[in-house]
């Protein structure tokens, strides 16, 4: 056996994990659904804005969790797949004065095909060769944005100054029955987003459930193993990667509608890197965590600022470390031992 | 908790109203904005602490040490200045969450002074949208002095195209028939710097520019490009660079023995970060214009704009390279500030503050250059917008010239 297949064996250091423990329970699901549905109802405009941040990276970080996972592939270029969801979207509202819901689709389409063309050539790495690989999509997407043949669509470094929409007439209404008053734009847009991302995760969850999910993890644990089953390695390698990239693409879209702005900028390396440490504090193969991960990637620096401005760096590397040492799994881990807990306090 | 804000508001309007009253015009009309009271202003502010930016944060400190200077001189008006300060880490994402963070959590008075066009960018249609003031922001784009379709939004440095005009003026008068040869970057600043050349040189552009080349920040060098501008002929040459390029330039146009008349970017004219790393031996007669003190040059020593200066960083901030261009640059941006908020009195709405930065008067901060002068008005946007030649010889830059203005508003 090469090398390269010894890596392969050993680059996914993840526990299998049985199909169940990669969602929450009904009762967990539902509370953890009211609580999105009702904080903002009761919160300022500025943080129904930061819920809605919230909700789209978690989207990117389930896309990756997906892939990473799911199927045991690594990715640093999830950046390169948002902000190609994010233009797309972008430049299909501003140029060419589409309803900025029917855009989401489109950039979930462009990406996944995306996505899927990257993951074919990709196939042929593993492990830290294809992270090496999607790192320099990462650091070349940017730059790619920035190229004047582009500049038309894409405002070059300028970047495109995308119209927040308001919430459609009869939602409005509705909605000023029950309060008095009218939804803000930003009400509006954190129920579209979540309702985007309840859809998202329902679908992930049965396809990790389904066939193709059990081929991905199949190829996870052990490649050679499952293309001795009969499952079609390649084929579901890259689909894997589409599915992801997909994903990530609507998390990119929802993002510059929520953020109002899309420039070359917004989607360097730092943003790769951050949904990759999402991932991971979420708890690797384990799609609720990516919440929580999310949070992680939104709060924790705003935090480390509030600690220390110079330091502000530094003191998020130890936060980060701190959660590493003591629970190397991440919010999964943490549930894992609430749950215990539970458990015993009920017998007792 | 649902009407908090209707509550507040309720509150706030009873108690105006109540003041309006009882007041009956016997006081001072005090009138105030979020953000304002008797006591405090509140100053928001977007920096990138840390990021790819993160030099730039020295901005943020300086300012922030300013308004401490300020606070303890007695505040203005009696008011004290609260200065929040957030890093943005130069992401735009990252800098409409602290925009909005300072504007409906921490209800500041005004975005003062947030750095990068990218993060600008992003915030100005939020500002403009919530009519907060978008005040001296710190970035030289042209489209930051736009008061027609952004009237809450506005610069503070020269705009690039001030400055490509300015060199225009200079090059008509000392060479009308020039062969201008061009190397600018590709993006915002490049583009702007460039087309303020060009409409400066207006009809004669066409016929005096022989060659144009752009590279992008991500090449690892330049050199091929300049061989290719020198081989058209150009006796005139203008590096539109940024620090590491202008090095580069300087030092490759010495190499392959062209003598153009060399102009440099006022961006990549650092002696310390490029002049001297490209040979001083090489960079003798180059030309560029600047707008504010050079804080290491010894010219100064005995000015008394720069005395007030020099005592404000040995008492507020010691640890401060006062050869950094940022730190003089946040002292005079935070200057203007202050002077903004004395003419603003007791009425603190946001519209006043915007009318009053709009009409500064031949205010003369203590870092610019002497006769260089801020100028506002309801049409113009752009307070600093004059430059002075300067041509580097020995070891420093000197200053040359009448000071010269190259408006773009109007």
């Amino acid at each position: 056996m090469s090398t390269v297949q010894e890596v392969v064996t050993e680059a996914p250091a993840i526990e299998a994990v049985p199909k169940k423990a990669m969602t929450l329970g009904y009762g967990t699901s539902l509370a953890v659904l009211a609580l999105l549905i009702l904080v903002p109802l009761f919160v300022k405009n500025f943080i129904i804005f930061q819920l809605t941040m919230l909700l789209i990276y978690a989207l990117a970080v389930m896309a990756l969790n997906i892939l990473t996972g799911g199927s045991g592939q690594f990715s640093l270029g999830q950046s390169a797949f948002y902000a190609v969801g994010a233009y797309t979207s972008a430049i299909l509202m501003e140029h060419g004065n589409i309803n900025y819901a029917l855009t989401l689709p489109v950039s979930g389409i462009v990406c996944f095909g995306f996505g899927y063309l990257f993951g074919k050539p990709a196939l042929r790495l593993s492990g830290v060769y294809l992270a090496l690989a999607t790192f320099a999509l990462a650091t070349a997407m940017p730059q790619l944005l920035k190229l004047g043949v582009f500049e038309p669509w894409t405002g070059g470094v300028q970047g495109l100054v995308v119209t927040k929409p308001d919430a459609p007439s009869f939602v409005s209404s509705i909605w000023s029955v029950f309060s008095g008053r009218a939804m803000s734009q930003d009400m509006w847009l954190y129920y579209f987003t979540l309702a985007v991302s309840i859809g998202i995760y329902v679908a992930s969850v049965n396809l990790l459930r389904s066939r193709s999910g059990r081929a991905f993890m199949a190829i996870r644990d052990n490649e050679i193993a499952a293309s001795a089953m009969g499952v079609d390695v390649a084929l579901y390698k890259t689909l894997a990667f589409g599915v992801s990239a997909g994903i990530t693409g609507v998390a990119g879209a929802l993002g510059a509608i929520a953020v109002q702005f899309v420039a070359p900028d917004s989607y360097t390396i730092t943003l790769a890197i951050s949904l990759f440490l999402g991932m991971v504090v979420g708890g690797v193969g384990w799609l609720p965590g990516s919440i929580v991960g999310s949070a992680f990637i939104i709060f924790v620096p705003n935090i480390a600022e509030g600690i220390s401005k110079g330091l502000s760096g530094a003191v998020f590397g130890i936060l980060l470390f701190v959660v590493i040492f003591l629970v190397p799994h991440g919010a999964r881990q943490v549930a894992v031992i609430a749950q215990q807990l539970i458990g015993k306090l009920r017998k007792s | 908790m649902l009407s908090r804000q209707k509550l507040r508001i309720a509150a706030f309007s009873t108690a105006v109203i109540a003041f309006a009253a009882t007041s009956g015009g016997a006081l001072a009309q005090k009138k105030y904005d979020t953000g304002a009271t008797d006591t405090e202003i509140k100053l928001g502010n977007i920096m990138p602490y840390s990021g790819p930016a993160s030099a730039y944060g020295v901005i943020g400190k300086i300012e922030d040490a300013y308004f401490k200077m300020i606070n303890e001189q007695g505040g203005i008006n009696g008011r004290k200045i609260n200065f929040i300060s957030y890093d943005d880490s130069y992401s735009p994402p990252k800098a409409v969450e602290q925009a909005r963070k300072l504007v409906e959590s921490d209800e500041v008075l005004l975005l003062f002074g947030p750095l990068g066009t990218p993060s600008n960018s992003a915030i100005q249609k939020y500002a403009n949208s919530k009519k907060v003031p978008q005040l001296f922001v710190a970035t030289g784009a042209t489209k930051f002095g736009d008061y027609k379709d952004f009237p809450w939004t506005m610069g503070w440095q020269p705009p690039y195209q001030s400055e490509g005009r300015i060199y225009a003026k200079y090059l008509l008068k000392e060479k009308p028939d020039a062969k201008v040869a061009i190397m600018y970057q590709n993006d915002d600043f490049g583009k702007d710097l460039l087309k303020g050349l060009k409409d400066g040189l207006g009809d004669k552009a066409a016929s005096m520019i022989v060659a144009e080349e752009s590279y992008e920040v991500s090449e690892p060098t330049i050199d091929s490009h300049i061989v290719k501008l020198k081989s058209s002929g150009a006796d005139v040459y203008f590096s539109m660079t940024t620090p590491k390029f202008s090095a580069q330039s300087i030092k490759k146009v010495a190499e392959i023995g062209w003598k153009p008349m060399y102009f440099q970017s006022n961006v990549g004219a650092s002696v310390g970060s490029v002049l001297q790393p490209a040979g001083f031996e090489n960079a003798q007669g180059i030309l560029s214009a600047a707008y504010a003190k050079d804080g290491a040059d010894s010219q100064w020593d005995n000015d008394e704009g720069m005395k007030k200066f020099y005592a404000f960083l040995a008492k507020y901030a010691p640890e401060a390279n006062k050869a950094d261009g940022s730190v003089v640059f946040g002292y005079g941006q935070a200057q203007t500030m202050v002077q903004v908020l004395k003419q603003a009195g007791d009425d603190l709405t946001r519209e006043n503050v915007m009318k009053q930065a709009a009409s500064l008067k031949d205010f003369t901060p203590d870092t610019l250059l002497p006769g260089v002068k801020i100028n506002t008005s309801a049409t113009d946007f752009y307070p600093v917008e004059q430059l002075q030649m300067m041509r580097f010889k020995d070891q420093k830059w000197e200053l040359f010239g009448p000071v010269i203005s190259g408006d773009v508003g109007g």
